[in-house]
């Protein structure tokens, strides 16, 4: 790996213009996904991305070794209390260390991206190959579920969701999912509409592959560079509309720690103990900030256009 | 003759469309004999195309639709054969290759992956099997360091290159016809005939019969035992390389060889054949060529011409061979 990247720097002697590169170095064998983690490297924001969210994922697994106390133990004396050394970030109105809730949170908040996304991802990914490749009114029906989850505020049916199933993060989670179904869809509809023209298709059929090998051996494969781009940009949404129902008390109930939730706890406390607003708030931007610096990292990286 | 591999009668391929029903191809008929190769010639638009996915069932329905006729082949309708049989026959009996190299290879895997598994669907063998066989393919058409390419990627090869893996790809299976829609007309000349002297070695070699679907004249001087001339989505000319090149009997197919450039003898402006293919409509009255037919009088506007037997197997459709027999004929061919 050391020696790959090694020749490629040596090929390759402008960085900036990656198409380029890919010219002069078409001797060599390179699997296309080695050949996204080189681009990738090259970009400092998408590395930086990659930095932010590593380190908040190794927050969450290792969320008991940071703290000393627990997200649910209020001390009723120490309310509100600014950043200390005993407080690094303060408390909130119930005494608890908002350090503490914040480290826990983050299993809480990366959980929901995680498994909202995952989620969407996989409904979405069917339905939309599905009408992409089958076309006619199969496309017809599934376009149409598209439109119509698509016609509403998502938040407003995330909240028609929760309110039907009650609210818990389960049920936040699910209606995360569902609104982020569409998105998925239709992306990957779109694309399996424009490969399903490419000869290759046409060459395996007259090779009498069947319907589902077509699928799985070359439409989804070439299809997984926009869905991949998509799930990293979906996660900071995913995270961010779980705040949003958490802030609107439709997400995780207390005392879980969810950083929407913590946010709207606090908001009566905003003009006296603004850090217990403005820490969960960084958080999330934070997270979300991780996510988008990674998802145009490999929207760039994965690009045929600066590919080939 | 007893060897007939495929035999197209009459066979009709119509699109529906908005616009109403396009025939694009039209009553066709030819056939193939084992071990030969046959060549479809015409311009673009001419339902070359359509008739030979139309072979394999894979004519983007709808619109496309075989509205009538038959596609035999060794005996067996495939007009009529089910999905299922047509999935067996593909790759398999008849396999065909593209016009362009540069898209008929999926990019996102390696030559040996995409070779292992054409050669897997028809052929239950083991990975490891298939990947000795995909290696024996590649040097049968002539592909160097066949073991390193079965690692690279479609992008890493020239188009000639993978053409030629294409073409080992649908060998791999010992098809008894192929074919070959356009497989050179993406490829610069010094290619171009490298291709074909691999397809004229398969069809020597393996005895595998070869329908060249191609716009190209010099292509099928190269290497067609006879050829088919279509126009419009019909027939219009049918005979021997030989013949067709040196006596071409329907104005159109006369046209066409003239509109070929020449090293010798080098003329003021090359002659073209005016207009364009004519969008084929139903319930068309006249000969199709008619309006740009040089030679073209009143009947040719009021009745539809049929084939004509002219003998040894050549058929032209033109009224000139009814009119005057003969006489005009060799007018026709002295104007040339």
């Amino acid at each position: 790996m050391k020696l790959d990247e090694k020749n490629a720097q040596q090929i390759v002697p402008n960085p900036v213009d990656p198409g380029q590169a890919m010219e002069a170095d078409e001797i060599e064998a390179i699997s296309p996904w080695k050949d996204t983690f080189r681009q990738l490297r090259k970009n400092r924001f998408a590395i930086i991305g990659f930095t932010i969210i590593i380190f908040f994922i190794l927050v969450a697994i290792f969320a008991p070794l940071f703290t000393s106390y627990t997200y649910h133990q209020q001390d009723l004396v120490n309310r509100l209390q600014p950043p200390s050394a005993e407080f690094w970030l303060g408390t909130d109105h119930l005494g608890r260390d908002i350090f503490t809730r914040l480290v826990y949170g983050a299993r809480v908040s990366l959980m929901v991206g995680f498994i909202a996304v995952t989620g969407a991802l996989v409904f979405g990914t069917l339905l939309g190959v599905t009408a992409g490749y089958f076309g006619r009114w199969v496309d017809m029906i599934i376009s149409r579920i598209f439109d119509i989850l698509l016609a509403f505020p998502s938040i407003l049916l995330a909240i028609a969701i929760v309110a039907i199933l009650g609210p818990s993060l389960e049920n936040a989670l699910l209606a995360i999912a569902i609104i982020n179904i569409p998105i998925f869809g239709r992306l990957v509809r779109s694309r399996v509409i424009s490969l399903r023209e490419e000869e290759y298709i046409m060459a395996a059929k007259a090779q009498g592959m069947k319907n589902g090998r077509i699928i799985f051996q070359h439409i989804l494969p070439n299809s997984i560079a926009p869905i991949i781009v998509q799930s990293t940009l979906g996660f900071g949404t995913a995270i961010l509309e779980a705040a949003a129902l958490g802030f609107l008390g439709l997400g995780a109930q207390p005392p879980t720690p969810e950083w929407g939730q913590m946010l709207a706890d606090s908001r009566d406390f905003i003009q006296l103990a603004p850090w217990t607003v403005i820490v969960p708030g960084v958080a999330i931007m934070l997270v979300v900030l991780g996510f988008n610096l990674i998802g145009d990292g490999l929207r760039d990286a994965l690009d045929p256009k600066m590919k080939n | 003759m007893e060897d007939v591999i495929l035999e197209l009668s009459g066979l009709s391929t119509h699109f529906f469309t908005d616009q109403g029903e396009i025939p694009a191809v039209d009553k066709v008929s030819f056939r193939v004999h084992k071990g030969e190769v046959v060549g479809v010639v015409g311009e673009s638009g001419s339902g070359k195309s359509v008739t030979s996915l139309s072979i394999l069932q894979l004519i983007p329905s709808p619109p496309g639709k075989i509205v009538s006729g038959s596609i035999r082949y060794k005996g067996e309708d495939l007009a009529k054969a089910t999905e299922k049989r047509m999935k067996r026959i593909r790759g398999n009996e008849i396999s065909m290759i593209f016009q362009e190299p540069m898209t008929s290879l999926n990019p996102v895997f390696t030559i040996g992956n995409q070779m292992r598994e054409a050669i897997r669907i028809h052929q239950k063998i083991s990975k490891k099997a298939a990947t000795e066989k995909a290696i024996q393919m590649l040097k049968l058409v002539g592909i160097p360091r066949a073991e390193d390419i079965v690692n690279e990627y479609p992008h890493q090869l020239s188009g000639g290159m993978r053409q030629r893996v294409m073409i080992a790809m649908a060998m791999s299976s010992d098809p008894s016809l192929l074919i070959a829609d356009e497989p050179t007309t993406a490829l610069d000349v010094t290619i171009q005939a490298q291709i074909l002297d691999l397809m004229k070695k398969i069809n020597k070699e393996e005895h595998t019969s070869i329908l060249l679907i191609t716009h190209d004249l010099g292509v099928v001087a190269d290497i067609c035992d006879r050829v088919v001339v279509m126009y419009a989505g019909q027939v219009v000319e049918k005979g021997t390389t030989r013949e067709i090149l040196k006596d071409p009997q329907h104005p159109y197919t006369q046209g066409l060889i003239r509109s070929l450039p020449k090293l010798h003898g080098r003329e003021e402006k090359l002659y073209s054949i005016p207009g364009t293919v004519a969008r084929p409509k139903k319930d068309r009255v006249g000969c199709r060529f008619a309006p740009r037919c040089e030679f073209a009088f009143e009947r040719c506007f009021k009745e539809n011409p049929e084939l004509y037997q002219l003998g040894d197997g050549r058929e032209s459709r033109c009224f000139l061979h009814t009119e005057k027999k003969g006489e005009r004929l060799e007018d026709a061919t002295t104007n040339t």
